[in-house]
């Protein structure tokens, strides 16, 4: 199978998006979007564990025992997301706690072992690198495009710094409360699917 | 290449990988404790702070500002038996470690809070105004949730009955339903309640639904939506904490104290 590196790492952008297309690793970008501060951190996470778990997959693509394969997968990927708690926890202890049990979750985000599994088993180190960078920089694209929109819309603010002026703060802009529970981003991230497949049509699935 | 079906290689290479796993998880825990125990302890301070009121939730703050605005707070360590307050290091003072440890700490009597040993000591802040007089006692409080325990302050009144605030800084609690300990709307419901009633027992819990305000209903605190057991949990570990086995005998002292 023949991919270029380009495509590796560009595809997971808008043509192949791990979120918006294959529909992984909801759960996480609903519960971390309400502020861009938390979004940003838990991208790093999610960049770095997917970069480094597809490489490492990669490298012992070929000596990994056929019949074991997935739970040697699910090892490297626990290993590598408690080593990043523990980072964050010594590095950025506020945000640690506020991403709370949510970095602990990347271990079973669809979108990494899907990766691990579907690419980085069958491709080589340098190609698996720029597959986990475009996938998790995919991943992070839609999370951050939801966290600006409720962070602005929910607080009226921008990584932290007032940019709508609130009334409870003397302005005049009165937060949407919605925005800051977890079904505004159901409705955002469905809004963003829907753009992209009328943008792209070759996206839509057929009724099978 | 050997046999990558072969069950020896199987074996062999699960082995491995949990060695290399083990090795790697186990030196990160180990290499960045000393930062994360600072860490944890400057929170510990933010959450005092909070729960009297010196700190809104959410504001940021540094370590300097932490220690200034700390000034008026005196920790203090107390024999929990007697109340009566003991000489001893503050600052390393570990009251997770000594309940554990048989030698520093006894068996509690069947409690709902679950709390299964209580130690010899304690660790609590007493807040005094400008002419040192008390103005609050904040006390750590814990207790069994839904998921695991709840470690937190209760910062009372030097009347010993108002409260001033409640704050956690540990739990395992679901985001959302149970870890809404954290919301500071609920933590705004609390101050002014009465921990205690006319008689001196231990009256103040979280019910299910709402409460009115502290001046109508002092003894009630509205519920958690969808956490009964964290709500009943938060409720089990005032009546433990400021019974008898807790710190009903430091209560006393500073009662009798104050009259």
């Amino acid at each position: 199978m023949a991919v270029k590196k380009s495509e590796a790492a560009l595809d997971p952008l808008f043509n192949n998006n791990p979120i918006a297309l294959q529909v992984l690793g909801i759960c996480s970008a609903l519960a971390v979007t309400t502020k861009m501060e938390t979004s940003v951190v838990m991208c790093a996470a999610v960049i770095g564990v997917l970069t480094v778990s597809n490489l490492t997959i990669s490298i012992l693509r070929h000596q990994i025992p056929n019949s074991i394969r997935i739970i040697v997968q699910l090892t490297v990927i626990a290993s590598l997301v408690i080593v990043t708690d523990q980072i964050l926890k010594a590095y950025v202890f506020e945000i640690s706690k506020q991403l709370s049990v949510f970095v602990g979750l990347i271990i079973t985000n669809c979108i990494i072992m899907g990766r691990a599994e579907a690419f980085a088993m069958q491709n080589p180190p340098s190609l698996a690198i720029l597959d986990g960078i475009g996938n998790g920089i995919g991943y992070s694209a839609i999370l951050m495009v939801t966290a600006v929109l409720r962070e602005l819309f929910g607080s009226g603010k921008l990584y932290g710094y007032s940019i709508l002026p609130t009334v409870s703060e003397g302005g005049w802009y009165l937060p949407n409360g919605l925005m800051l529970l977890s079904p505004a981003a159901f409705f955002i991230i469905g809004g963003l699917i829907w753009a992209l497949r009328v943008y792209k049509p070759a996206q839509v699935e057929m009724d099978g | 290449m050997a046999n990558r079906q072969a069950t020896g290689y199987t074996l062999l290479f699960a082995t491995a990988i949990c060695i290399v796993c083990g090795i790697l998880v186990s030196s990160f825990a180990v290499s960045l404790e000393d930062l994360q125990d600072e860490n944890i302890a400057l929170d510990k301070q933010k959450r005092v702070l909070e729960a009297v009121g010196l700190l809104q939730p959410g504001e940021p703050i540094d370590e300097a500002q932490v220690a200034e605005r700390f000034a008026p707070i005196e920790p203090v360590l107390i024999e929990l038996a007697s109340g009566e307050v003991v000489d001893g290091e503050t600052a390393t003072f570990d009251q997770q470690r000594r309940a554990r440890d048989p030698a520093t700490s006894t068996e509690a009597p069947d409690n709902l809070a679950k709390v299964k040993r209580i130690p010899d000591r304690a660790l609590l802040y007493e807040v005094r105004g400008d002419g040192g007089e008390l103005e609050m006692v904040v006390l750590p409080i814990e207790g069994l949730g839904l998921w695991g325990t709840l470690y937190g302050f209760l910062a009372l009144d030097a009347d010993t009955t108002t409260v001033r605030g409640i704050t956690y800084y540990q739990h395992k609690e679901t985001p959302g339903l149970g870890g809404e300990v954290d919301n500071p709307r609920w933590k705004d419901r609390w101050p002014g309640r009465k921990a205690f009633d006319d008689e001196g027992k231990v009256s103040l819990a979280v019910i299910k639904g709402f409460a009115d305000g502290p001046e109508q209903d002092p003894h009630r605190v509205d519920g958690l939506a969808g956490a009964t057991i964290t709500s009943n949990g938060v409720t089990n570990m005032l009546e433990f904490w400021l019974g008898e086995n807790g710190f009903e005998p430091y209560l006393n002292r500073i009662r009798a104290e104050a009259n």
